[in-house]
This record gives structure tokens, sequence and C-alpha cells, in this order.
């Protein structure tokens, strides 16, 4: 198969960036979307050039390192997964293909492809977490947790912290991303301690970081790779509400 | 230079060591610990594990990775599941047990005392992660579920869906994060270390590059803890993360830190077959999968009849029909072996022949398709997006890949290198898995180290070190900036014309073919001979296009294949010199008449450590040897008959 690829290149986060075309050819139907940007990227430095510079690290959609916008959808065209998961028989031979970085303001933008996402790592930091000392905890069988909740709080753990729900969001939410954490905690008991001022903690570093709210336009839920339910988000609504009216209460 | 090997293993009966050794263990008082920095390399389930718990004791901690989040690790990659000692579900497990299956399954090159240890601190893990908020599979009535895995008899592993690595290592991340907030942490993410500084013969610092801004900086530390993960990479292809590397540990070697056993490297049977030139890495299917996954080859060698039409009388179910007892789960090595076995053979599956069928039909029809969906639906889902083929109605096809590597730096029972106050935990050191690891084991090591061993072995180096952290402007961190430095200049100057990736990629298919999964001598000697010549191409024509002071991900990945060239020479060193078979480290001379593993124990029962010559003899590294000694179990010939 041949590609004609338009990739975003921008030097640095304030020079100015363009998209640049390049052909990708001999590509086998069975290449993943990375490995077709490595082998341009071989054919780059062939030639003396700089080659175009993405994230990705364990490349089977488990760790979140990887952000592209394929033809305008975050991750690319197979959800639910990420771009390490994309193969390129999901394209049409000789199809024009737009390759471009996860946008939303709270990332900014590193080289080229790469955003920096440390925003996410700031909200779970100011609250996403159960204050469980190492050595302090009862024997593990000695609270019972129903299957049933288990599983709804595996269903939101699984999220991989990749961004592209804020990406895809066009108000650069990240509603999804801290709804999955706080429902991950909130389903289980040993989450009922911190319930209230997690989420109110985690919201507050939501806004602080810049990003938007959610108008309901569920972009979110369709580019996520784990499946995370938008249902999540109007979860951690009635989370924060509940815990809002708990402060006020005094409690 | 360096003297007899003391592992510092406490005296007395087994089961007492442990306890024993904390009563007596030095301590370091709460209001003394802020006045220790120490360093943690790694944010994985080993390093992040260390670095929450050592913020919590009141230590200051400064932790670091290559990723632009510490949760992204590769620990996050592990799916089948972690194992402990529990007997939940009642069938005769017990710690001793779970010890005595690791040490087996390890071949017998593995210290008993470690792994005593390892097993005893097993269910301290569970009853930690449960507590964080770690998701495990549950039972209807709300207990916790367990699996079996291979190399064991009993189901003692713990697991969370086909995701237990990611569930762990968030559980280790939410507390680093809670100690980045609490201040006891600070966090360097996308910061690579690219050298140990010595001062007076202990570790106290470390040289780092901001993958960023491609900023060179020193840290100065109390002590320093490598918890890099593993060097699987160095064969291009294999299941770990693009990015995992043998730098921090080789470096530490460069330094004087003993490399123990480097050629015991960990080949697992399922994972998804090459295809293709281009392909970048491999991907596992986890070993839970042989639970309810049957594994087969055609009778006939040639056989191209699609599976569904061949049938059941021409099948042959190798594991079921040599090893009756564990079946489909027999241990890592000798499954693997089995595959290439059938495969050279000519009955191998798929295009390339290199392949052999996982199948799930009897599962399916025994406890239906939802179940296995329920069980392994994310393992199914990758298979297909990866294949574009459905596991649910068409065998998987599987062949084994590096994923794992059992050496790494050598460290005593304090999990300390011979390098005072260097520090070595999780994949990255040797210790507990011997010459193969058992399945779901890794996990409990990383965060054995993590939360519960090193915090109580780490205060026996520091309590005698108040006051002692040399300052950053000190000579032997400029010498080691420099050297990096410089190190940095070379490879963006040489501008010849071959990329990084086609040097890696070179090395890796030569010591898969000759340091893989069979070794023999003339495929060592000629692995060493060719090795040096690549080494010598790379740093006479490779290519690394921009500049050191910017992201440059082509100069990341150079510094590592870098150390990868040098690195591949000590272990095929190391292959050649071990002249036995043990776990996976196969050499084909020594073998019993059906093709398993012979060791020799009177030669060979012993842990091999590597100590780098200096002055760039990469070739002749001398050897240190610490005798195994067993006090508790016979060693036998291992037998899954
Ligand atoms: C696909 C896969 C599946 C697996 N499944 C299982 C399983 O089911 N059960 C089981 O028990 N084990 C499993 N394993 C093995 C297990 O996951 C690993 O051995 C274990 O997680 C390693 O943990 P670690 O903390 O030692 O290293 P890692 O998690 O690899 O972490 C290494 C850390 O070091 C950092 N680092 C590395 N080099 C540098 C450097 N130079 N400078 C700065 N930072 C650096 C990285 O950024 C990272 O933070 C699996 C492994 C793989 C690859
Ligand atoms: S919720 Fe989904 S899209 Fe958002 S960060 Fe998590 S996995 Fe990514
Ligand atoms: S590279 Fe890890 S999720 Fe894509």
């Amino acid at each position: 198969m041949k590609f004609k690829l338009k990739v975003w290149r921008q030097k640095t986060a304030t020079a100015p960036g363009k998209l640049v075309e390049y052909q990708a050819k001999d590509v086998s139907p069975n290449t993943s979307f990375l490995e077709m940007l490595d082998v341009v990227n071989e054919g780059l430095v062939a030639q003396g050039k700089e080659p175009i510079a993405f994230d990705s690290d364990c490349r089977e959609g488990i760790c979140g390192t990887c952000s592209l916008t394929i033809n305008g959808e975050a991750h690319g065209p197979d959800h639910p997964g990420a771009a390490c998961e994309v193969y390129m028989r999901r394209f049409k031979d000789g199809e024009t293909i737009v390759v471009e970085p996860f946008r939303a303001k709270p990332f900014p933008l590193i080289k080229d492809l790469v955003v920096d996402r440390s925003a996410l790592d700031r909200i779970v930091q100011a609250g996403g977490f159960i204050a469980a000392r190492a050595g302090s905890a009862p024997e593990a069988n000695s609270i019972l947790v129903p299957k049933h909740e288990a599983d709804r709080s595996m269903e939101a753990a699984a999220c991989i912290g990749c961004g592209a729900c804020a990406a895809a969001c066009p108000n650069a939410s990240a509603m999804l991303f801290t709804a999955a954490k706080v429902s991950h905690l909130a389903f289980l008991p040993q989450g009922q301690p911190e319930r209230t001022t997690r989420v109110l903690k985690m919201v507050t570093a939501m806004d602080a970081e810049g990003f938007g709210n959610c108008t309901n336009t569920y972009e979110c839920e369709a580019v996520c790779p784990a499946s995370i339910s938008a249902s999540l988000i109007a979860k951690l609504n009635r989370e924060y509400a509940i815990a809002s009216l708990k402060r006020r209460a005094g409690e | 230079m360096i003297g007899t090997l003391d592992s510092r293993i406490p005296s007395g009966p087994l089961a007492q060591k442990w306890a024993t050794h904390k009563d007596h263990a030095r301590l370091v008082s709460p209001n003394n610990r802020r006045k220790f920095q120490v360093i943690v390399v790694g944010s994985g389930l080993a390093g992040g594990a260390a670095a929450a718990t050592l913020g919590e004791l009141g230590y200051n901690v400064k932790c670091f990775c290559y990723q632009d989040s510490p949760r992204r690790a590769h620990s996050i990659a592990a799916q089948g599941g972690i194992n402990a000692a529990k007997n939940y579900q009642n069938d005769g497990d017990s710690v001793f047990r779970l010890f005595y299956d690791t040490i087996k399954g390890g071949d017998f090159r593995s210290r008993e005392a470690n792994v005593y240890r390892l097993a005893e601190v097993s269910n301290l893990i569970i009853d930690h992660c449960v507590e964080q908020g770690v998701p495990f599979a549950r039972e209807y009535g709300g207990l916790l579920a367990n699996r079996s895995f291979g190399g064991a008899q009993v189901s003692r592993t713990f697991y969370a869906r086909g995701q237990t690595g990611q569930q762990l290592l968030l559980g280790a991340y939410q507390a680093l994060c809670r100690q980045i907030a609490a201040g006891t942490v600070a966090m360097f993410p996308q910061t690579e270390m690219l050298d140990l500084v010595l001062v007076d013969g202990h570790a106290k610092g470390i040289i780092t590059r901001s993958l960023v801004t491609g900023k060179i900086a020193a840290h100065a530390a109390d002590a320093v803890v490598l918890a890099t993960g593993g060097y699987g990479n160095v064969f291009y292809l294999s299941t770990n993360a693009r990015g995992c590397n043998v730098t921090a540990t080789y470096r530490a070697y460069k330094k004087g830190a003993l490399f123990a056993n480097p050629c015991f490297t960990q080949i697992h049977p399922t994972c998804i077959p090459v295809s293709g030139q281009n392909q970048s890495k491999l991907t596992l299917m986890s070993e839970s999968l042989r639970n309810d996954g049957r594994v087969w080859v055609p009778k006939k060698a040639g056989d191209k009849r699609s599976p569904k039409q061949i049938p059941e009388e021409e099948r042959d179910y190798y594991l079921e029909r040599k090893y009756p007892s564990f079946g489909n789960l027999a241990p890592r090595d000798i499954s693997s072996r089995a595959a290439k076995e059938v495969c050279d053979e000519g009955r191998g599956v798929g295009e390339s022949g290199r392949g052999v069928y996982l199948d799930f039909a009897d599962a399916i029809n025994r406890v239906g398709e939802q179940t296995i969906r329920e069980r392994y639906g994310n393992l199914f889902h990758i298979y297909e997006k990866i294949t574009g083929e459905n596991a649910y109605e068409r065998p998987m096809r599987i062949y084994p890949a590096v994923h794992y590597t059992m050496g790494g730096l050598w460290v005593d029972y304090n999990l300390m290198s011979n390098i005072p106050g260097l520090h070595v935990i999780g994949e990255a050191n040797f210790s507990d898995h011997g010459a193969n690891r058992l399945g779901a084991s890794a996990l409990m090591q990383g965060l054995a180290d993590g939360y519960f061993v090193l915090p109580y072995t780490l205060p026996v180096y520091l309590a005698g070190q108040i006051g002692k952290r040399p300052p950053t402007d000190h000579q032997e961190f400029c010498k080691a900036e420099d050297e990096v430095r410089a190190r940095t200049t070379k490879l963006l100057s040489i501008n010849g014309s071959r990329s990084v990736d086609s040097f890696h990629r070179e090395l890796g298919f030569l010591l898969w073919d000759k340091c893989g999964m069979a070794r023999n001598t003339r495929g060592l000697r000629e692995a060493l001979t060719w090795i040096p010549e690549m080494r010598e191409q790379f740093w006479r024509d490779v290519r690394v296009p921009g500049i050191g002071k910017e992201f440059n991900q082509s100069l990341e990945r150079a510094g590592r294949v870098a150390d990868f060239l040098e690195f591949a020479e000590l272990m095929c060193i190391d292959a050649l010199t071990r002249d036995e078979s043990c776990g996976g480290h196969f050499r084909e001379e020594h073998q019993t008449p059906d093709g398993e593993a012979l060791r020799d124990d009177e030669h060979f029962a012993d842990v091999f450590a590597w100590e780098y010559q200096g002055n760039g003899s990469i070739a002749a590294p001398k050897l240190h040897r610490e005798p195994l000694v067993f006090e508790t179990v016979e060693l036998t010939q291992r037998s899954y008959k």
C-alpha cells in the first residue's frame, strides 16, 4: 500500500508549525501506524533530515504514551484503541492521512507531535488516591467487595491516562479522565473515608489547569481507548454536588 | 579490588532469617530521616513503590523516569497476575510451597534466603494493594478470586482482568502522587540517568539528561536506588516497551557494580508471532491464557490446512503429551523450547511457520464464550487488533519471544550492590528468579522490594551516613558530567550513514540467533567476534540528527543502543562461560536424552558476577562467583512430567 501523509511539524513550543507532506510507500497492511511512521523516519534520517518526533512506549495500548490525532480523530479510526493499535489495513490504499498532535490548551506542545500532559498527573496528585500507608492494611479478605462493585470499579480504573478525551473535546474538558479516577475509588469500600475531599480537590485542580467544562458532546467517550463510559461524568457531577453540600453543611 | 562476595545472608533457620534480620537491623529515627536525600531511578512497581514508601517514612526522595509520567513505566503492561501464598483456595498452598516452586522454577540458581523472604512478604502485598484500591477480581461472595499460572499446582495468582500490572502500578503511582503532593518526593519525569557518581567509593549521586530540554544535570544523594527494569530490548524485538534499556545498570557496571548472570533471559512461550520486517515490538498474550487454552500443532509436517479442517486425531497437543501433570501450564522455558522444537520439525503454523496454536474451543464449549470474554476479553481484543483475527472463532497463533531478564546487578540480602550505597530493586537486580522466572512472580518481587524489603534494609546503610552527602560541585560530579557531555557530543558528531535503529535491529537479530532460546559454543564465539565489529561500525558510521540541547529522540536511542552494543558482549561471555544448561539458559551441548536442560550442579551451582576491568576493555571482565548454598531444598532434576 502507499499513502500521502500530512504531518504537523513544529520545532519548539513557540516556533510556528505547519503540515508537511511525506510519502509512505510499500507499506504492508499488517504494519502498525507507528511502524509506518518509523519507516518514514528511517527515510528522513537517510536523507539527513530530522525525523518526525512522536511519542510511544508500550505499543500495545496500555501505557497511554502515544498521542496522535489521525485524520482529525484522537487515536485514529480504530476505536476503542490507542494510536499504537491502529494498523494500516484500516486505511484505503493511496489515501491521504493527516497526522497532528493532541490539541488542548492544558497540553502545551513540546515538538512536532509530542505534547506535555503533566496536567493530568497534577489532577491525581491533588487527591486521586487512597491514603494507605505500607504496612498498615488489614487482611485482604477481611473486607468483602461484591463482584459487581469490584467490576464497576475495574471498568473505571482501566483509564490509561492518555488525555484523548480532553484532546477530542471541543472545550478541552478532562471530565472523563477525572470521572474515571473518582469513580474507581468511590465504588470501593476502601475509598470511602476520603470520598468527599477527593472529588472536591480533583475538580478544583482540573479547573486550575485550564480544562474546560463538559457540554455533553460525548466526543470523549467516542475516542477513549479504554471504553470509559460517559455516564461516569454524571456520577462525577453527583459526587461533586453531594460533596459540596456536605462541605457547606460543615461535615 | 573486590574481595569475597558477601551476600550477608543472616544465619539461623530459613523461616526465621528475615524476622531476625529485621529485629536487629539498624534504624534511622523519624527526625533524622528528613536529613537524608535518596535517589530512586525508576517509577515502575519497584521504584514507584519504593519512592512512595520511603516518602511515607519521611525521607526526602527524588524519583526519575524516562516516560512523561511515572504511571507509564513498563510494569503497566503486565497482564496475568501476581502470586501470593494466601492459600485462599484451600488447595495446599503455603509460604514454603511458594518458595519451593519459585526456587525450583528458577532451576536452583537463586538464593534460598532471598526467595523465602519473597514468599513470606507476598501476603502483605495483597493486603496493601487491596487497601490502596486495586480492583482485584472477586468471586460473587465478595472474596478475592485466584487463577493458576505456570509451574505451580495450586491457584495462587491474584489478578485484575488482563491488566494486573496496570492496576498494581496505578496503586503505586497513586501512593507516589500522594507523596509528591506532600512534598516528600520530587518527581523528575522525562529525565534519563546517564551516569552514576561515586565519591570515596560510595554511590552518592547521578548525572541526568532532560529529554525535553537536553539539559544535563547532577543530583547528589545519601544513597542511590536503581529500579530501572529489564534489558530485554537488547534483542530489539521483545515484549518490552520501546524505551526499556540497560543504560542505568550498565553505567553502574562501568563504575564498578557487578553484573550478575547477564545471560539469563526469559523467552515467553505465548506471544503474537513476528510478521513483516518493520515490526518494532512483540506483544505478549498472557500466560494465564494457558489456563483455558490448549496448545497444539498438526501431527504432520507441512500441514497447511486451516485449523478447523484438521481433525482431532491429527493434532498434537504436545505439552499435554510430554508433560502430563503440568500440561499446558509447564514452565516458560520448557514450553518455549517445546514450541521451537515442533516448529524446527516443520510443524509450525501461520505464514512464517514459526507459530503454534493456542485453542480455546474446548474452554468455550465448557464454560461459554461469555466467561472466556470476562476472563481474557482485553487480550482477545489486542490479538484481534494486531492480527485482524477473531480468537473466539479461530485458535490464536503464538510463538516465544524475549520477555524478561533474570540477570541484573548483583545485590546482597539488603538489596545493596557491591558499591556501598547503591541499591538495586525489581527486574534490574538479579536476585530472586534464578535461571527462569515463574509467571506472576515479577510483580510480586517488584512490590516486595519496594514496599516491604528496601524500607527495612536501606537504613542499614543510611544509619552510618549522616552528613556525608557531597555537594554537586564536588569534582567527581564535574568529571562525570563532563564525560556525559563528551559522549553526547561524540554521538552527534559522527554524522555517518546509518540510523540508530538499523544497528539495534542488526544486534537484536544476531543475539536472538546466537544467544536466544538455544545457545552453543560455536554460535556464541561467532557473536563475540561480530559484536565488536558492529560496535566499531556504530561509532564510525551512525547518524544522529539534531542537536543535544533539545528534544531529540534519535539521540536518546543512540545512547541506549551504544550501551546495548557493549552489554551484548557481556551476555555472550556469560553464556559461553556457563558451560551447563539451566532454566532459560539452554546450551545445546548439555541436554538430557529427551532434550531437557541438563544442569551441572557440581561446577555451576553459583552466581556469576562480572566486574568491569576499566580502560575500555569490554572483552575481558573479571568473574566473581558466589556459591549458592542450599540448606533446605534438595537439588533435583526439574520434572514437570
Ligand atoms: C508484556 C509484559 C507482561 C508481563 N506480565 C507479567 C505478569 O503477569 N506477572 C508478573 O509477575 N510479571 C509480568 N511481567 C514482568 C513484570 O511486569 C516486570 O518484570 C516488572 O513490572 C518490572 O518492574 P520494574 O519496576 O522493575 O521495572 P519497570 O516497570 O520496567 O520500570 C522501570 C522504570 O525505570 C525507568 N528507567 C529505565 N531506565 C532509566 C534511565 N536510564 N533513566 C531514568 N529512568 C529509567 C523507567 O522510566 C521506568 O520508570 C510482564 C512483563 C511484560 C513486558
Ligand atoms: S478517560 Fe479514556 S481518553 Fe481520557 S485519559 Fe482515560 S483512557 Fe484516555
Ligand atoms: S504506546 Fe502505549 S498506549 Fe500507545
